[in-house]
């Protein structure tokens, strides 16, 4: 006789991805029938109810909830201590000495310790100015990754940076490598001669990963997030970026990655790239405009360097019916859109968009939203082709092709997929091509090359 | 490359950690509820920063020096009728016990009235008699803080302004004035600190350099004191500055010899010293505008209230709560009044509770370990803005004491500054009860936070 509980712990708190982790590892009891810890946001609850449990009504965002299901009242209790070691686990301070010392609790008491440390800026949006303001008031730059945060935050931030001489990459800044360190998801890649600044998070990944394949090292790859060459933000953060890596003797070409700029914010930028000694090369993802592939040969031709074939593993087969795009990369699924065009029925989700991730983690996190719609994806008679994304790198799901391939076994539908990353990622570029290659699966590392493939499979035109 | 700061999802830190970088990371949890909006403003408030260092800034700069000791009708011009009391303001009807008790004691002592019992008659009249804060008159009291005008009063004065703060003399522990007595001996024995030790003071101070109460403090915190519950090293150490000078007063040395023998034998004398020094200190930080630290927390019995630098003089007040800690006798929790008292000053300027780990002696006396008292002072450092590099503690390898409460980083934080306090009976007459921690309640930092919202609003738009 299976047995359900329920409990509300005001005032507990752990971050999203921690609580993954949790929820995982109390699933795994033995005689554990399904298990959720999550924080009471609404979606949490949407999620809860469907589980089957019934949370008290009284529960806020502030409520950690321990829902569990078991096989009888005697796992309850294993349940509950692995709930607790879990919560403790994501607790325990992995840093500093062999003094026991409580962890600082705010990003300023943290950069007393650290001085000129660089922050890192990953609580919900609109927690992130407060934090992000205390590496500013610090000195020290800041990478905000957090999404959903306001516009005004933002304008905030980047003025009080750029009146101190400092960087805020994002916010919803997905990717950095600053002095060789991967930020946020990022690939590992070798010092070089590029740098890039960077308006988006897997456009920049994409970059990476071909001028690694290339041969082609870079050096460091700011990020600003998606809305500063808006008119409201006015490439505070790109022209911050942009002296930095003019700055850098080892940067002998920069390249900035981004959707097309407002116009009149276009020609600030470019009158202000004018002012520097580093050549600056636009790789502006846009209807009309090159893709991030061909930004990629630019950069490689302009710096004298051979255009290799882009690799493809395997072969899938001819289909009827429209493109399905499911992306965990925004920009990958933006230049799909762009190259595929949705006239012919032809479809692109993301799941990073503000709308997927709110109270949830990145899908690079938690590939589980995208696992659910694949299936549903495939058993659409309409469906022609899959096409999909893996985002290799830092920060991103240790061995997502273990994760993916299974789901794309047997699914009836010929599947194409993007994976991006550079041989020295830690999932192992060439281990995760060939175990989705396995299944079927056309691999390409270039998404453009990908795109246009599953449009010949459905007979589009290219 | 530097360190990483990390805040927000720990697979962030790991990440880095895996680059074999040394990452900080912040244990986050969320502000205060209903806090967002306003943290985010305050944070975004231009002048914050500034106005937080100028603030530090001015209270550090502050030495104290003892100048005179003379009556309150001459140092206040306090008038017959004229009481201070502790905490924010009050009137007789909501008064708790101990203020009552003490208000009692004072009429009884000004002449007022014969029997202090018939002083309630007096105050629930109210016409010829007037309440108010100690505060509001540049002066100190601890407990009831009762200040009447035939009061000697301790007089300190900074140097480098001329400004100057005030306190009564102690009376030593037990069945005493400020804690609510009004028996014959409470009586007996104010009248001879008036008739004996007040003008015994007064001859000593007049006759020798200045008291260096700022530079005695700064010895007492290595002695073992913290300077609000224990006081014992500083007592003496006035003891040894004014001896000299007592003895040779010219008075009765019958007189002096009890004098003596009364300061050295009343462990708590030197806190009406640290106190007003304190005072004086915070008080060079009032009407700073656009500053988030916490000049003044001080409690009427009633209720507990705080002043902030950025918000004038207006006293931010919730119930005060009754500490949590070890009573003398047969008295039990239910016998004891709530928080009481302007000895809150002390942890406002950094010391007390806030230095707990400098005074491992007295943390039994409280309800605590030494261990527990480490990490109140480290756990004070996150709701401060600086250190206080006069004051250390040599346990924590001569750290500064935290100084300076911001209101934002206690909402952020729900960290809530810890005071050392006595406890008072709850009923008039009753006197000491016992002693222990009590802190703050929690709601009067939204609401500080919630007018230097307000404040930095109505200034950007202006």
């Amino acid at each position: 006789m299976s047995s359900t509980y329920v409990e509300l712990r005001p005032g507990a708190y752990a971050d999203s991805v921690a609580l993954l982790q949790v929820s995982r590892s109390v699933q795994q009891v033995d005689g554990v029938l399904a298990a959720q810890v999550a924080m009471a946001t609404a979606l949490n609850l949407e999620v809860l109810a469907e589980m089957g449990f019934d949370v008290p009504s009284e529960a806020t965002t502030n409520d950690l909830v321990v829902a569990v299901r078991v096989e009888d009242e005697t796992v309850l209790e294993r349940a509950l201590a692995a709930v607790a070691e879990a919560l403790a686990e994501t607790r325990r301070r992995t840093t500093g000495g062999d003094v026991d010392l409580a962890p600082h609790r705010t990003t300023a008491t943290a950069l007393r310790e650290q001085p000129g440390g660089l922050v890192l800026v990953s609580v919900a949006g609109r927690h992130a100015l407060v934090e992000a303001m205390d590496a500013l008031d610090a000195g020290s730059d800041v990478m905000v990754f957090s999404d959903n945060v306001p516009l005004d935050h933002e304008l905030a931030l980047k003025r009080s940076a750029a009146e101190r001489g400092l960087l805020v990459m994002g916010p919803d800044c997905g990717t950095a490598v600053v002095d060789g360190v991967g930020l946020g998801f990022a690939n590992v890649v070798r010092p070089g001669p590029v740098g890039l600044v960077a308006a988006s998070g897997t456009g920049c990944q994409q970059l990476l990963a071909l001028l690694d394949h290339a041969g082609v090292g870079v050096s460091s790859a700011l990020g600003v997030g998606g809305r500063d060459l808006s008119s409201e933000v006015r490439g505070l953060a790109t022209r911050e970026a942009m002296r930095r890596l003019d700055r850098d003797p080892a940067v002998e070409l920069i390249v900035l990655v981004s959707k097309p700029p407002a116009d009149d914010v276009a020609a600030d930028i470019e009158e202000y790239a004018a002012t520097l000694a580093t050549p600056v090369e636009y790789a502006l993802l846009g209807p009309g405009r090159p893709d991030l592939t061909a930004a990629a040969e630019a950069v490689l031709r302009r710096l004298g360097h051979a255009v290799p074939a882009w690799p493809v593993t395997g072969a899938a087969g001819p289909a009827d019916g429209v493109i399905r795009g499911l992306f965990v990369g925004g920009t990958l699924a933006s230049e799909a859109r762009l190259i595929a065009g949705t006239d012919a029925g032809h479809t692109f989700v993301d799941f990073g968009d503000d709308e997927y991730t709110a109270g949830r983690a990145h899908p690079m996190i938690d590939p589980s939203l995208r696992l659910e719609h694949l299936a549903r994806a495939a058993a659409d008679p309409a469906t022609g082709v899959l096409l999909l994304d893996v985002v290799l790198g830092h920060g991103a799901e240790p061995d997502p092709a273990t994760l993916l391939a299974p789901a794309l076994t047997g699914l009836g539908k010929p599947v194409v997929i993007a994976v991006v990353g550079t041989t020295g990622d830690p999932q192992g570029l060439d281990r995760q091509v060939r175990a989705l290659a396995d299944t079927g699966a056309e691999v390409h590392l270039s998404n453009a090359g990908a795109t246009r493939r599953a449009l010949e499979l459905v007979g589009g035109p290219l | 490359m530097t360190t990483i700061v990390n805040v927000g999802a720990d697979l962030f830190a790991d990440a880095v950690a895996g680059q074999a970088v040394d990452v900080e990371r912040v244990d986050w949890r969320p502000p205060m509820p209903g806090t967002e909006a306003d943290l985010a403003t305050v944070a975004a408030d231009p002048r914050r920063q500034d106005a937080n260092r100028r603030a530090l800034e001015a209270v550090l700069g502050v030495t104290a020096r003892l100048v005179d000791v003379a009556p309150a009708s001459e140092v206040l011009g306090l008038q017959r009728g004229e009481f201070l009391h502790a905490g924010p303001p009050i009137d007789w009807a909501r008064a708790s016990g101990p203020l009552r008790g003490g208000l009692m004691a004072g009429a009884a002592l000004e002449g007022l009235v014969e029997d202090p019992e018939d002083a309630v008659a007096l105050f629930e009249a109210g016409s010829s008699v007037s309440l108010e804060p100690c505060h509001h008159r540049a002066t100190v009291g601890p407990m009831a803080g009762v200040v009447t005008p035939s009061m000697w009063m301790f007089v300190l004065e900074d140097p480098a302004t001329g400004r100057r703060t005030h306190c009564s003399l102690n009376e030593g522990l037990g069945k005493v004035l400020r804690y609510g007595a009004y028996s014959p001996e409470v009586l007996t024995r104010l009248r001879w600190m008036g008739d004996v030790l007040g003008p015994l003071l007064q001859a000593a101070v007049r006759a020798s350099e200045p008291v260096d109460v700022t530079g005695i403090l700064t010895q007492m915190l290595q002695m073992g004191d913290e300077a609000h519950n224990r006081n014992r090293a500083g007592t003496l150490m006035l003891l040894r500055d004014l001896a000299p000078a007592m003895v040779r007063s010219g008075l009765e040395v019958a007189d002096v010899a009890e004098g003596m023998r009364f300061v050295g034998a009343n462990d708590h004398f030197f806190l009406n010293l640290a106190m007003p020094a304190c005072k004086l200190a915070l008080d060079a930080a009032r009407g700073i505008e656009g500053s988030t630290m916490v000049v003044a927390m001080a409690r009427n019995g009633t209720d507990f209230g705080i002043q902030v630098a950025g918000t004038g003089d207006e006293w931010f007040t919730g119930p005060a709560q009754v500490a949590d800690g070890l009573y003398l006798g047969d008295y039990g929790p239910d016998d004891a009044n709530p928080d009481i008292g302007d000895s809150a000053i002390t942890e406002t300027a950094g010391i007390g509770g806030f230095a707990m780990a400098t005074a491992p002696a007295i943390v039994r006396l409280v309800g605590g370990t030494v261990p527990d008292a480490l990490a109140t002072t480290r756990r004070m450092h996150e709701i401060t803005l600086g250190e206080n590099p006069r004051w250390s503690v040599p346990v924590l390898d001569f750290q500064g004491t935290p100084t300076g409460i911001d209101v934002t980083r206690v909402c952020r934080t729900g960290i809530l500054p810890q005071i050392n306090t006595g406890m008072a009976g709850r009923v008039a007459g009753t006197g000491q009860v016992g002693a222990g921690l009590v802190t703050p309640p929690a709601e009067i930092f939204p609401q500080a936070l919630a007018r230097l919202a307000e404040l930095a609003r109505a200034t950007s738009s202006s």
